[in-house]
């Protein structure tokens, strides 16, 4: 049963390691999950789980583990079972394995079996097997010591009933563990340059400069070193897009939450950049841009990132009056504008959800390849777009 | 306290600070555990406020670093102050001859160097670096570090209490999250709400509170709104309430100073059309569908 609880997480995705159950066993052994099962659910949450993306999970597997339990429950044979084998200590670091014995070791081991013994026998209200009455063997003595103010949250309210509400569903990501991925391979988005009033001590030249005085100080400043990179994304958005839209908006996360770049722009597209951007996802035409005035408004130090699958039919691409909403009126071909765009700008990068290995099976992918380095929308394939952006210049810059 | 297990010190709420149970358990987690606590949550749910509390509760004096973007690690354990020292040897000032004159402790280093426990408060550690929370890892796992220039370890004598906080800016990393025992403040509820408004404004007419919190929550709801407006703006904008001597009928048929409560400019606008085009506001809190009414 109390296995069960730390390897269903683990099967609902919820990264829980050896580290953080060893950390709710050490917390047991000291009594802090007070023979309540409502201290149980907060204690095993704010040891085991890391992110409220990850609370609606535990909620979940809580709820299965936990529900309908009746006294009977011999915890403390299955904790000791789990103890006994070793096959459970391959994952463990040396640390963890003396703090094993640490938690092993006769005496401690004992109070703590006592401890979980109680417990079962004390499954007063519910049928639970830890208490929900807040009675503690160790004498917590109810929940607050008298006179502490308590918050909203009533402090009858069982670890189940606030597991069975599931407020944390909205917090659900299931994106997060791949955005730092793609941050740390957005990092090299950088150009380091020194910009603003010279505030840093520059110690080589003041060395320089005092030796020329001969020996009379003379410090010498500099200005700080700021990332000079503005980016420009331009996005597809809706169609073949649409099954992408995790991995696109995970980057799209990393892109916002990436304080170092000095300017950040985003615009919207449907299958291919025309005479207007959107400036939201949902392309309304009154939110919407025209394309022109963008390139004209930027300088072309700007480094652009274009995100698509670069497939669609042949004319949308290459004939005039291409675009596939009806709206509008593409006088100039979407391949025109897709030059324009390159013209304008010193770097430019296409990165592609759809598997590398199929691209050459789309006309327009294979055309529009030709025009912007294209990589995979994948934390490799935004590191070596990144370093198309940032790097020597090679790619890109001989074709048209 | 009749605990038999009273080894480490129990954090149990101030006269000022609200602290629901999960945030009470996770704080004395952590001391007993002796790991950092992480706390997220949305703007305004009291992070900062929390660790300050928590010293006053202790009774431990507190020291803050917090966190920018230009934040490095090292400057949390010590700098060595090659200016002054350079200053001094022109001027023949001060003793150049020993570093350790020039070698001053960053947060970090004063906790660790000093007699007493102290509360460190760790503000807004998504602010630095990716990288930032890894290098000060080490320090906060052992304890100790060593100062490169003289070659002295500086050792904790009292393990202080560490909090640590973010805005969720940035991810953090997986080795840092392992380590550290994580809670997430939710957004008050209507209930916990009452109490810590009573905190700051003691004796507000109950009637009055309830409308006040009605049209707070119903705005909270409005999904089209840039910015919610948080518990630090309700407080203001009872303050302005009260200062006005607004009666409670106003605020029934209208939402008087919305200016504190909404920072944005388009969501004031939004919410005047709404009003302009005769838009209703809540009367009970069954308006305000089925989380508030259980």
């Amino acid at each position: 049963m109390f296995l069960d609880f730390f390897y269903e997480l683990r099967e609902e995705g919820v990264p829980v390691g050896m580290q953080e159950w060893m950390m709710l066993m050490e917390a047991m052994k000291k009594g802090l999950h007070g023979s309540n099962l409502r201290r149980f659910y907060n204690l095993s949450r704010s040891l085991l789980v890391k992110s409220e993306t990850y609370f609606d999970a535990f909620d979940r597997v809580f709820l299965h583990v936990f529900e309908g339990v009746e006294g009977e429950l011999q915890i403390e044979d299955e904790v000791l079972d789990w103890l006994k084998d070793p096959k459970n200590f391959q994952e463990l670091t040396e640390e963890q394995k003396q703090m094993l014995e640490m938690l092993t070791g006769d005496e401690l081991m004992q109070q703590f079996l006592e401890r979980l013994a109680e417990q079962t026998e004390r499954h007063d209200g519910g049928g639970k097997w830890v208490g929900t009455g807040g009675r503690s063997p160790f004498g917590h003595g109810g929940e607050h010591p008298t006179g502490i103010r308590v918050g909203g949250e009533s402090r009858n309210r069982s670890a189940m009933k606030v597991a069975q509400e599931r407020r944390f569903r909205d917090y659900r990501t299931d994106a997060s563990l791949d955005i730092r991925q793609i941050q740390m391979a957005l990092r090299r988005l950088r150009q380091l340059t020194r910009v603003g009033p010279a505030t840093e001590l520059d110690l080589e030249s003041t060395i320089d400069e005092t030796c020329k005085n001969a020996g009379e100080i003379e410090f010498v400043f500099e200005p700080e070193k700021r990332n000079n990179v503005r980016l420009l994304l331009l996005m597809d958005v809706g169609g073949t897009m649409d099954p992408y839209y995790e991995p696109v908006s995970r980057l799209l996360t990393a892109l916002h939450e990436e304080r170092g770049l000095r300017e950040f722009k985003a615009y919207y597209f449907h299958n291919c950049p025309y005479e207007l951007l959107g400036t939201t996802a949902a392309l309304l035409r009154r939110d919407a841009v025209p394309t022109g005035d963008v390139l004209r408004k930027l300088d072309p130090r700007w480094k652009v990132m274009i995100v698509g699958d670069a497939a669609m039919h042949p004319a949308e691409l290459m004939e005039e009056f291409g675009n596939i909403d009806p709206r509008r009126t593409a006088e100039t071909s979407g391949m025109d504008w897709l030059h324009r765009i390159n013209d304008h700008f010193e770097r430019a990068v296409w990165l592609n959800p759809d598997p590398q290995d199929v691209w050459d099976q789309t006309h327009t992918t294979n055309i529009i390849s030709k025009l912007f380095p294209m990589f995979h929308l994948s934390v490799d394939g935004i590191a070596d777009a990144v370093r198309a952006l940032i790097g020597a210049k090679t790619l890109g810059e001989t074709v048209h | 306290m009749n605990d038999v297990n009273d080894d480490f010190l129990r954090f149990t709420g101030t006269e000022g600070y609200i602290a629901s149970p999960a945030l009470m358990e996770a704080v004395n987690a952590s001391i007993a555990l002796e790991r950092p606590l992480l706390i997220k949550g949305e703007p305004g749910t009291g992070k900062t406020l929390l660790a300050r509390h928590v010293a006053e509760g202790l009774g431990l004096p507190m020291e803050q670093w917090h966190i920018k973007s230009t934040t490095k690690a090292q400057a949390g354990l010590y700098v060595y102050d090659t200016v002054q020292r350079l200053n001094d040897a022109r001027f023949g000032e001060g003793d150049v001859a020993d570093i350790r004159t020039y070698i001053k402790h960053g947060p970090l280093g004063r906790v660790f160097a000093t007699e007493d426990r102290h509360v460190l408060l760790i503000d807004e550690v998504d602010k630095a670096d990716l990288e930032f929370p890894n290098d000060i890892l080490r320090e906060l796992d052992e304890m100790r570090f060593t100062v490169m220039e003289t070659g002295d370890e500086v050792v904790a004598k009292q393990r202080p209490i560490v909090l640590i906080t973010s805005n969720n800016e940035k991810e953090l990393p997986d080795a840092f999250l392992r380590r550290c025992v994580f809670h997430f403040i939710e957004f008050p509820d209507p209930m916990l709400m009452r109490q810590i408004v009573d905190v700051h404004h003691p004796h507000l007419d109950t009637q009055l509170l309830d409308q006040v919190l009605l049209r707070f929550y119903w705005l909270r709801e409005q999904s089209e709104l840039r910015k919610k407006p948080s518990t630090s703006e309700l407080i203001d904008w009872i303050s302005v309430l009260l200062r006005s001597g607004i009666s409670r009928d106003q605020i029934e048929t209208q939402i008087p100073f919305l200016g504190s409560l909404l920072k944005n400019e388009q969501d004031t606008e939004a919410l005047q059309l709404y009003s302009d085009r005769g838009g209703s506001y809540p009367e009970s809190w069954s308006d305000l569908g089925p989380r508030y009414n259980n």
